[in-house]
């Protein structure tokens, strides 16, 4: 890749990054969200991370793994009795990481 | 703020991967400090390693990070009365870990005054992490071995920040949809099926809250 090419994608993509993420905080917060708009809002966390953590859960190549060797699936439901449990962070982390490597272990 | 060695292991996959695309260590920690977005970039590393030109590179890098303006929308009641560079800085700092904590301090917490000051508090030490984490990543990260699975940890921090915000039924319906969708459009490239699977999440949210307000003796959930 040449140095123009790296340059122009950092620059690009950092417009992209300051766009997006100021959209309402900077560019356009004057705009006040009408009650609806804003109850729905409260559907935002739940609906972004929740499409983010299943595929890497169950998908393996694209395709659905649901299976005793998928080490990740197994990671994952670690991973969220412990954050229903503790709601801690750390916890969490350890708990499917722990799990992740013992799993495939299990499954040589 | 025990969510940072998720960010800091994330930030090292994403240091790892500039170096793996060519790009120079200073490159790297530019790319990281102007676009501060490890999604977007690596999948715009991803496809320029291809050989995508250029401009398909950045809609893909665009695309990935539209979620960010859901947050941005969601963000902004809380930061409108601030001055206007406050709210660029503010912008800047936008993350998922940093948005998640903050609106859960937010929900828990809907008089406190200073709650800006929260907001800026977790991006300050999300971003510390992520640079971090970067940093590391070009430096030592070609000896970390691809077996500890690293990029798995950012996975396990999204499960602890979105689990306390699934507690009534429309927010089951919306976690649900979120899950069924999200599979179904696994394949479409860009990660368009992020946009189109949130989008019928929070419609399946607000349909069913929509339904027991219609029903006000339904049993509370």
């Amino acid at each position: 890749m040449d140095t123009l090419t790296v340059w122009l994608l950092i620059a690009g993509l950092a417009m992209s990054s300051f766009v997006t993420r100021g959209a309402f905080i900077s560019l356009l917060s004057g705009f006040v969200p009408p009650p609806p708009l804003q109850r729905a809002l409260r559907f935002v966390p739940v609906a972004i991370f929740v499409s983010l953590v299943v595929p890497e859960l169950l998908l393996a190549s694209g395709q659905l793994h649901l299976a005793v060797s998928n080490a990740k699936l197994w990671a994952g439901i670690a991973a969220i009795a412990t954050a229903w449990r503790t709601r801690n962070t750390l916890l969490t982390l350890l708990a499917g990481m722990a799990v992740l490597h013992l799993a495939r272990m299990l499954n040589g | 703020m025990v969510a940072l060695p998720g960010i800091v292991s994330w930030g090292i996959i994403s240091g790892v991967a500039m170096i793996g695309a060519g790009l120079t260590p200073l490159a790297g920690i530019a790319m990281s400090v102007l676009v501060y977005a490890g999604a977007s970039q690596l999948a715009a590393l991803q496809l320029i390693s291809a050989g995508a030109p250029l401009p398909l590179v950045l809609l893909a890098g665009f695309v990935v990070n539209l979620r960010f303006t859901l947050f941005s929308l969601s963000l902004s009641p809380y930061l409108r009365h601030l001055p206007p560079l406050r709210r660029a800085l503010y912008s800047y700092g936008v993350s998922d870990n940093g948005y998640a904590l903050s609106i859960n301090y937010f929900n828990q917490h809907p008089d406190d005054p200073g709650r800006d000051r929260f907001y800026f508090g977790s991006s300050v030490l999300v971003w510390g992490s992520w640079q971090v984490g970067t940093v590391l990543g070009i430096v030592v990260g070609a000896s970390i071995p691809s077996s500890w699975s690293l990029e798995f940890t950012i996975i396990l921090t999204f499960i602890a920040l979105v689990v306390p915000h699934i507690r009534d039924r429309a927010s089951v319906a919306a976690a649900l949809t979120a899950a069924v969708v999200a599979l179904a459009t696994a394949g479409l490239p860009f990660r368009l099926g992020l946009i189109i699977s949130a989008a019928s999440a929070i419609g399946a949210g607000i349909l069913v809250e929509y339904q027991k307000s219609k029903a006000p003796s339904a049993q509370e959930s």
